[in-house]
């Protein structure tokens, strides 16, 4: 089986026990904004294994550096890391050329975003979003500010931990996924709404990046580990790589 | 002893949040970072296929429009292949359309809209050719896991009514809400599309 054969197959079936419900009233905003139906369930056809295709040149050379992507005239306050891991997929094979997107508030905690009013500063030399695609091992990474926590109206004492939005698009639609990573040791994991929307210990472990000092960059940058997991595609046999043959699927 | 699996398990869905925006579309979001960023204008001009906008708002279990949403669209072209190395049918690629948009919704209306080409009919399971349609991505704070839906076209009745996926939903009125209507404004062709998260019309949402 030729190595194409494994990356674009059909997907296995999302293990939706992993997930938040969608309905979810530990988090407020979940109540009015989360379906009530089932979800109809599809086997895949072209439109879920197909996805966007993205190529390096439509990406600038510090896409993946927060540290200077927004710099006017100098450098954002806060604490300087390298941020990067492994986008496998549940056969653990890399999943190469996924867009890893990444967005964050600064280090007081505020995003450089209209809808955000919190009393921390913007910093004008820190946009806080960047990207990057994966390489041949299904490797990223990127230098940002380690992003500070902040308070939000859900309780009215509610904090987010620190955390870096992740969205990645990886080969197939199917695979899509948004997450935020979190940091390992931060004393809000555990009492932040959002995370608890998550339904296991375990899933939640695999969103905390662990800090990673062989990676640190000597007297400049700590370093976190994160790694992502997408939906695998399967090495059975799928029809579309069978087209003019009878199909092997009862419907 | 039987043999272990060893699978990983996916990356557990979190919630977009609010400031997707800047995330994912900064310059939608007034804010100047990257050289090339990816808009609501998917067919650039030169691609073929027939022009048409589509226009929409994500409705939420009161009644109010969803302005802080983001949506992703994935479409085959004007012939009906995908733009993907997966897609392998004898029709013919334009390589200038890739066939992917993002749109944020107006944060005062929660309107939000794509301008692209009608997508032609694609070979579903067994061969069963799907009608005309646009693959859609709905995530927003309050969103806990990314909806997976399709739009089909009003103007497609026979094709609409043979489509394997609309015939897998057991109640033919909630099949409505996966179609677009057609309208014409001066020479512009509009399809609207509402999304409606919650209540009598909710819209069809899919696990894929």
């Amino acid at each position: 089986m030729t190595d194409e054969s494994h990356v674009y197959g059909e997907y296995c079936q999302r293990d939706q026990t992993i997930h938040p419900p969608s309905f979810a009233p530990g988090y407020k905003t979940s109540v009015l904004r989360s379906p009530r139906n089932s979800l109809i369930s599809l086997q895949n056809s072209l439109s879920e294994i197909t996805a966007p295709v993205f190529s390096r040149d439509e990406f600038g050379p510090l896409d993946n550096d927060l540290i200077l992507n927004y710099a006017h005239g100098g450098l954002p306050v806060g604490e300087r890391i390298v941020v990067h891991g492994y986008v496998r997929d549940e056969f653990r094979r890399p999943v190469r050329n996924a867009l890893v997107e990444v967005w964050q508030a600064n280090a007081g905690g505020r995003y450089r975003h209209r809808n955000d009013t919190y009393i921390a500063p913007v910093d004008p030399n820190f946009g806080g979003c960047g990207r990057v695609l994966t390489d041949g091992d299904g490797h990223y990474v990127y230098r940002t500010i380690k992003p500070g926590p902040y308070p939000w109206r859900n309780s009215v004492n509610d904090w987010r931990p620190a955390h870096i939005h992740y969205s990645i698009s990886g080969n197939g639609w199917a695979q899509r996924l948004i997450t935020q990573m979190y940091f390992e040791g931060d004393p809000l994991i555990p009492q932040c709404p959002i995370l608890r929307t998550v339904p296991s210990e375990a899933a939640v472990r695999q969103l905390i990046a662990v800090l990673d000092r062989n990676n640190a960059i000597q007297l400049d940058s700590l370093a976190y580990r994160f790694d992502i997991v997408l939906r695998g595609a399967r090495a059975t046999w799928f029809e579309s790589r069978a087209q003019g043959e009878p199909s092997m699927q009862r419907e | 002893m039987v043999n272990a699996l060893d699978y990983l398990k996916e990356s557990a869905s979190q919630t977009a949040g609010p400031y997707v925006h800047i995330g994912l579309a900064p310059n939608q979001a007034g804010f100047d970072i990257f050289e090339k960023n990816f808009t609501n204008a998917v067919a650039p001009p030169g691609v073929a296929g027939e022009r048409i906008t589509i226009e929409g708002r994500v409705i939420d279990g009161s009644g109010t429009p969803v302005r802080d949403v983001l949506i992703e669209l994935w479409q085959a072209n004007a012939a009906g292949r995908y733009n993907h190395p997966a897609d392998r049918q004898d029709k013919p690629l334009d390589p200038a359309f890739r066939g992917f948009g993002r749109a944020c919704s107006d944060f005062k209306t929660g309107i939000w809209t794509f301008e692209t080409i009608k997508p032609g009919s694609v070979a579903g399971r067994a061969g069963k050719p799907m009608a005309p349609h646009v693959n859609l991505w709905i995530v927003s704070r309050g969103i806990n896991i990314g909806l997976s839906t399709r739009m089909y076209f009003s103007d497609e009745t026979e094709a609409n009514a043979a489509d394997p996926v609309l015939n897998l939903i057991e109640w033919e009125v909630r099949r409505k809400t996966l179609i677009g209507e057609r309208e014409t404004r001066g020479n512009a062709v509009v399809y609207r599309f509402d999304v409606h998260l919650q209540g009598p019309q909710e819209t069809v949402f899919f696990d894929i």
